[in-house]
């Protein structure tokens, strides 16, 4: 069985230990499409945050670059049974973006540049498990990938990684996105499998 | 607009809507009601087949249909917003 050298942080997890049931290992990083790639220049690029009260914060590129950045070392699932381990982001978490922000919503809708959308608990956007990534192994986040700047919530299905991400919309109702109401399961466990409804 | 290269026309959508539909589907007749273009399910761009099938408007990309395929599920929904249909095909 292969495993990671142990280096600093003690006993390796085995890699097929990291493998959510039903996925299997690439080293490739597949590109999943649902229609154009968006292309954003940065200048023209704004991310914003709507509470349920309509309160509304923006940053531009420069702005959130300029945000305290964190470098993630993760593995991520994508629900086509793929699985992709110690991908390298560079990115600011959500946390600090929603610092100081009032709210007793418990849904967020993401949106995308193209008009993409999906929703998450806002819980699992919180506490250092999510971010908005714009560098991926040391380079520009490629459009391809969701460049310029993805939101990357690695411990859900990949899909609810929302590409081209644009803002956040908090709310009360949980409305489900893109692919959530076309068939796929609305929150998106990998480790339970979470692929389509009723799963 | 698009790349070409990243989209099968609609004809690619003939064999899971026959599994749903008894009638030809890729010579259905669609108005896109975003930029008034018309045209067949065939003209349509469709995007996927993974995570799911989306066949979008030829001229400004507006969501036509999405259709996501389950071992014993086909899930179509029409336009872009919610409310899909679930066929049990097994």
């Amino acid at each position: 069985m292969t495993s990671f050298s142990p280096g600093f942080r003690g006993r390796p997890r085995a890699l097929t230990e990291r493998l959510p049931p039903g996925q299997y290992p690439t080293e490739s990083f597949p590109v999943l499409s649902a229609g154009p790639t968006p292309r954003v220049p940065t200048e023209n690029w704004s991310f914003t945050v709507t509470t349920e009260l309509g309160e509304t914060r923006s940053w531009t590129w420069d702005q959130m670059m300029a945000l305290p950045q964190q470098d993630t070392v993760t593995d991520i699932h994508c629900v086509t049974r793929w699985s992709k381990f110690d991908t390298r982001w560079r990115g600011v978490s959500l946390d600090a973006f929603f610092e100081g922000l009032e709210t007793t919503a418990a849904h967020v809708v993401a949106d995308s540049y193209g008009g993409y959308t999906t929703n998450l608990p806002l819980a699992d956007l919180l506490g250092g498990r999510a971010w908005i990534a714009h560098t991926y192994d040391g380079y520009a986040l490629s459009p391809e990938h969701g460049g310029p700047a993805r939101l990357l919530v690695p411990h859900l299905y990949f899909w609810k990684s929302a590409k081209w991400v644009r803002g956040l919309r908090f709310a009360h109702e949980d409305d489900p996105g893109f692919w959530e109401s076309a068939g796929y399961h609305n929150y998106g466990d990998p480790w339970r499998e979470q692929r389509h409804w009723g799963d | 607009m698009s790349d070409p290269a990243a989209f099968l026309d609609g004809n690619s959508l003939a064999g899971p809507l026959s599994e749903i539909l008894s009638v030809e589907p890729t010579t259905a007749w669609w108005r896109c009601p975003n930029c008034r273009r018309s045209g067949t399910l065939a003209q349509l761009h469709l995007y996927g087949p993974e995570p799911g099938m989306t066949a979008r408007c030829p001229g400004c990309a507006y969501v036509a249909l999405r259709l996501v395929k389950e071992e014993d599920h086909i899930w179509l929904t029409l336009g872009s917003g919610s409310g899909a249909f679930r066929f049990r095909t097994a």
